[in-house]
């Protein structure tokens, strides 16, 4: 099959490839680039898992070609950390509040959850629960990645972290 | 020493070495969060195949032919295998756990939808996935029977031919075609006497439907064989690695110290990455075939519709008690649906598992229990989802059955179990189906239920709730869920149990390294439970070591002491045992160099958190972290140098964590729509080594309840099409769904563990669904609904809500 060539912006590097007309976008970071950060779920856009963060909106991966993701600037969670190589907020509220058991969801999720926190800084419970409502998790039951994500809201607006009451 | 500071104190030395009882964060995270585990799909080889699966459309189809051409010829494809190529290798069936055969690729017929029918290898994916479009195999459409209450009917389609003459099957007789075996528990006669005395009697059809535990990552390997050496590396999604290694070279007949069996990061496992699949197998042949590493992956739909389902029983229960309350005895006659290879993964001796722990925590005087296994047209499998064997259908069944008593009784559901639930004084408690429960405080547990979540209160509520419905005032109802669930895990004692003849032990090796830090390998695989972190604090309490200086590595054969890997609960029971009766070892050794350079007597000497020191002179003393150090440099004349110790625990018991949860539902009876308005979970799991890791499992075990208890079912329609095989139709509960969770716990240990703890993960799955299941058929109890069949999704509630007139 004829290859296309495509660049985009990856983790804030540019890159330039070959590419099948129909490879999947997350095929294409995992195998072409060795982005084996986000993965593979479900293939029908249900799980999240494959989330990255595409031109400021949340995107899942498996369910878009890496030809229509030429010129867009794709962050993943390799790309997450701050400037700095310390854990972003959202990574260290994860592990601080439990909000990841086999952590095949989690980049997926933190990815998600970066882009909640672009559009809505200070997000009650609910919105956050709706927010990442396009991302699986079978380990969690979701109620410590709600506080992971509360957490990381916090930490960013420079505010104590306050658990809510059981 | 030449601190002059004085020595911080026992108990300021003890939290910083971050052992049990420490909320330690986990050591896992650090990569996991930075996207850099490395899971199966992640491992790419040089020269990597792609392998992908011909799978049957029919439910029950014999194959008349099968060409391969076109697909060969399609640019990239190494090769296509079939029944015919893998007889060539004798590799056409393969034994299951279950001392039953099963088809790697479709021999002669088709017996499910989705079976395995051909494997093609390929460059790449996309060319495995065009030339599987390619192959053309034709078929004769058979008779189907999805419907285990028929199998064993007259005239019913004859799923395995291959067995037809067989009237033995591995666990005894069998009395139809397609009857696998017969497993009965308990005391028939004294049963049968106490139901003809019975004052009171119920009797109940519970059906537990067919689910999918469904790991957020699929089934997956990458096989590769060195020709040149004739050794197989498997990198695979395995939960017990050493019983694939074992499977692996009994099957392909490649000597054992040749196989190298490699669990990296596992997505999630729940009792699905348990069994030996034919993709394993195909892969493994290919990799022989081309000398080429193959990977495969399953997608979402293979996964749910054909490895490994789980529960698919249906129980007739009856219980008898007396007219004030008191149970005499208990009857239960199963069925269970095991598809078309009896694939189960259980103890091998048990071919219903563990599901005798029926009696659950009541005492009753007298049981009986009769499982009938049968083959239908449906996959294989009949794995424990987040539970140990059986058990979830268990519990599930001994406390719906527990509600309907109460409610013929007209006893509170919580007042009828308070009186039957056993005694502390009777523990260790025999059950009358034979099983010591270790220990336990019932009513303790319960009481502190009722108490935090003012049960009366609800009660009242309900009943004021109630009233207003008869009125006319509201349309909703209320329910209100009580479990008191017991588990039996941690299997198992070698009397009881083995897989294939190997017994169930597992166990831990440990080194020390002179800098007094160390690495600790087992037999089991962590699948995002923490091993990594929690086996760390073990020894961190045993050792006077800090957590952070132990590595714990898990998944890779060579290294790995035998073991027999991670599900059923049975990691802390058995491994965490193992652990500590290691870290002994290692500890008696230190005492007598410790002695030796203290020159005193070994028994002169106690132990201090993380130090010996001289009785009654504790200025005098050696930490750990000195005698590691001595070890390899100073032992006493006669003494190995070096500091390391294994062991394989052979538990003496299994252990039984219980639990009480209260759940509070409210039923729209117009839409069916149920909102959990409150979910309290005690558990009892003995000690708890980390209680954030336990918290995060009880979270996780109650979300997975809520999807079985209110959506989950894989289903087949009359032809057998499997119609609920993809997240658009098999419900996995989303953050908006799940409900908030309560936890609370009392703490009694184990008598027979060495650190008094029983294994958390699967409680709340076992104790979950009931509780879920109680709160709905309680919103309805009092309109003379005894039992409505899971899953309580709207459509469902809605059916029962008109099935009751609500809707006039």
């Amino acid at each position: 099959m004829a290859k296309s060539q495509v660049a985009m912006k990856v983790n804030g590097k540019t890159v330039e490839a070959l590419v099948e007309p129909r490879t999947l976008l997350i095929h294409f970071l995992r195998e072409q680039l060795s982005l084996t950060g986000p993965h593979i779920g479900c293939e029908t856009s249900h799980c999240g898992a494959c989330t990255v963060d595409l031109d400021g909106k949340s995107v899942k991966s498996c369910t878009m070609f890496a030809v229509q993701a030429n010129g867009a600037d794709i962050r993943t969670i390799e790309g997450m950390a701050n400037p700095d190589g310390t854990l972003h907020a959202l990574q260290e509220g994860f592990r601080e509040m439990h909000g990841l058991q086999c952590g095949f969801c989690t980049p997926g999720m933190i990815t998600r959850a970066y882009r909640l926190l672009q559009e809505n800084p200070n997000p009650s419970e609910d919105e956050i629960r709706s927010g990442i409502a396009g991302n699986l998790c079978r380990c969690t039951g979701y109620q410590n990645i709600v506080k992971a994500i509360q957490f990381a809201a916090a930490k960013l607006a420079g505010v104590p972290f306050q658990e809510a009451a059981e | 020493m030449n601190d002059v500071t004085a020595t911080p104190s026992s108990a300021e030395r003890a939290a910083k070495l971050e052992g049990m009882g420490c909320k330690r964060k986990r050591v896992e995270d650090i990569r996991f969060v930075q996207g850099k585990g490395n899971y199966v799909d992640d491992v790419k080889l040089p020269g990597m195949l792609y392998g992908d699966l011909v799978r049957s459309p029919h439910g029950h189809a014999r194959i008349t032919k099968i060409d391969t051409a076109k697909a060969a010829a399609v640019p990239g494809v190494v090769a296509v295998l079939t029944a015919d190529v893998l007889k060539t290798v004798n590799l056409a069936w393969m034994p299951t756990l279950a001392g039953d055969v099963q088809m790697v690729l479709a021999d002669g017929k088709v017996l499910f939808q989705n079976q395995e029918v051909a494997f093609v290898v390929a460059e790449s994916r996309e060319a495995a996935a065009d030339a599987v479009e390619l192959v053309e195999v034709e078929y004769e459409p058979l008779p189907v029977n999805v419907d285990p209450l028929k199998a064993m009917s007259e005239g019913a389609p004859m799923i395995r031919e291959d067995l037809k003459d067989k009237t033995e099957g591995a666990h005894g007789k069998r009395k139809h075609y397609n009857h696998i075996f017969s497993w009965q528990a308990g005391d028939k006669a004294a049963t049968d006497a106490a139901f003809q005395k019975a004052e009171v009697t119920i009797k109940e059809f519970i059906a537990y439907p067919r689910v999918h535990p469904c790991p957020l990552e699929t089934c997956q390997c990458v096989a590769s064989f060195d020709k040149i050496k004739g050794e197989l590396t498997l990198y695979g999604t395995f939960q017990a690695p050493h019983v694939i290694r074992t499977v692996g070279s009994l099957i392909s007949k490649i000597p054992e110290h040749k196989i190298h069996v490699i669990a990296p990061d596992i997505g999630g496992g729940f009792g699905n990455k348990v069994g030996a699949y034919s993709g394993y197998i195909c892969a493994i042949v290919a990799s022989i075939v081309t000398g080429r590493p193959v990977k495969w992956t399953e997608d979402r739909i293979e996964n749910l519709s054909t490895t490994a389902f789980a529960r698919d029983f249906h129980m007739d229960v009856e219980i008898a008690a007396t007219r004030d309350g008191r149970v005499t005895g208990l009857r239960c006659y199963t069925i269970a649906d095991h598809g078309a290879f009896d694939a189960c993964a259980n103890a091998t001796k048990w071919p219903a598992g563990l599901f005798s722990i029926l009696s659950g925590s009541y005492d009753f005087p007298a049981a009986y229990c009769l499982v009938d296994g049968v083959y239908t047209n449906k996959a294989p499998g009949g794995v424990a989802y987040r539970c140990s064997f059986r058990v979830t259908e268990a519990a599930y069944c001994i406390e719906r059955a527990m509600d309907i008593m109460a409610q013929k009784l007209g006893l509170d559901a919580a007042e009828f179990r308070m009186k039957n639930l056993i005694r502390r004084e009777q523990f260790p408690y025999t059950s009358a189906f034979g099983w010591q429960y270790d220990s336990g405080d019932y009513q303790t547990a319960l009481n502190k239920a009722l108490e935090t979540t003012n049960y009366k209160k609800l009660r009242d509520e309900q009943k004021a709730k109630r009233e207003a419905f008869k009125r006319g005032e509201t349309r909703e109802l209320m329910g209100i869920g009580v479990a008191f669930f017991t588990e039996i895990v941690g299997a198992g004692p070698s009397r009881a149990c083995d897989i294939l003849g190997i017994a169930m032990f597992d166990s831990a090796e440990i080194r020390i390294h002179p800098t007094g830090s160390g690495i600790c390998r087992l037999g089991t695989k962590s699948q995002g439970q923490g091993h990594e972190t929690t086996y760390a604090q073990i020894i961190a309490t045993e050792l006077g070591l800090p957590a952070d200086n132990i590595t714990v590595e898990e998944g890779n054969t060579d290294t790995a002491p035998y073991g027999l890997g991670t599900y059923g609960s049975r990691s802390t029971p058995v491994s965490g045992a193992a652990t500590a009766m290691a870290c002994r070892k290692i500890k008696a050794k230190a005492q007598m160099i410790a002695a030796y350079m203290l020159e005193v007597h070994d028994d002169d000497l106690e132990w201090d958190v993380d130090r010996f020191r001289v009785k009654g002179n504790p200025e005098r003393s050696k930490t750990m972290t000195e005698l590691a150090w001595a070890a390899y440099h100073e032992v006493p004349p006669g003494m190995e140098p070096g500091l390391e110790a294994i062991n394989y625990y052979d538990p003496p018991n299994f252990t039984f964590p219980y639990g009480a949860y209260i759940c509070v539902v409210d039923v729209d009876v117009d839409t069916g729509q149920v909102k959990v308005r409150r979910f309290y979970a005690l558990d009892d799991c003995g000690t708890r080594i980390n209680p954030m890791i336990i918290e995060g499992q009880i979270h996780g075990g109650l979300t997975e309840a809520f999807g079985i208890a209110m959506g989950q079912e894989i289903h087949y329609d009359d032809d057998g099409n499997v119609t609920t095989a993809s997240f658009m139709d098999y419900f996995l509960p989303t953050a908006v769904e799940t409900p908030h969770w309560e936890t609370d716990w009392t703490e009694v240990p184990s008598p027979h563990h060495p650190i008094g703890a029983k294994g958390v993960g699967e409680s709340p799955n076992v104790g979950g669904v009931p509780c879920f299941s109680n709160a709905v058929n309680d919103a309805f109890s009092f309109l003379g609904s005894t039992h409505i069949q899971m899953p309580h999704d709207h459509w469902r509630v809605w059916t029962a809500a008109e099935k009751l007139g609500l809707h006039v």
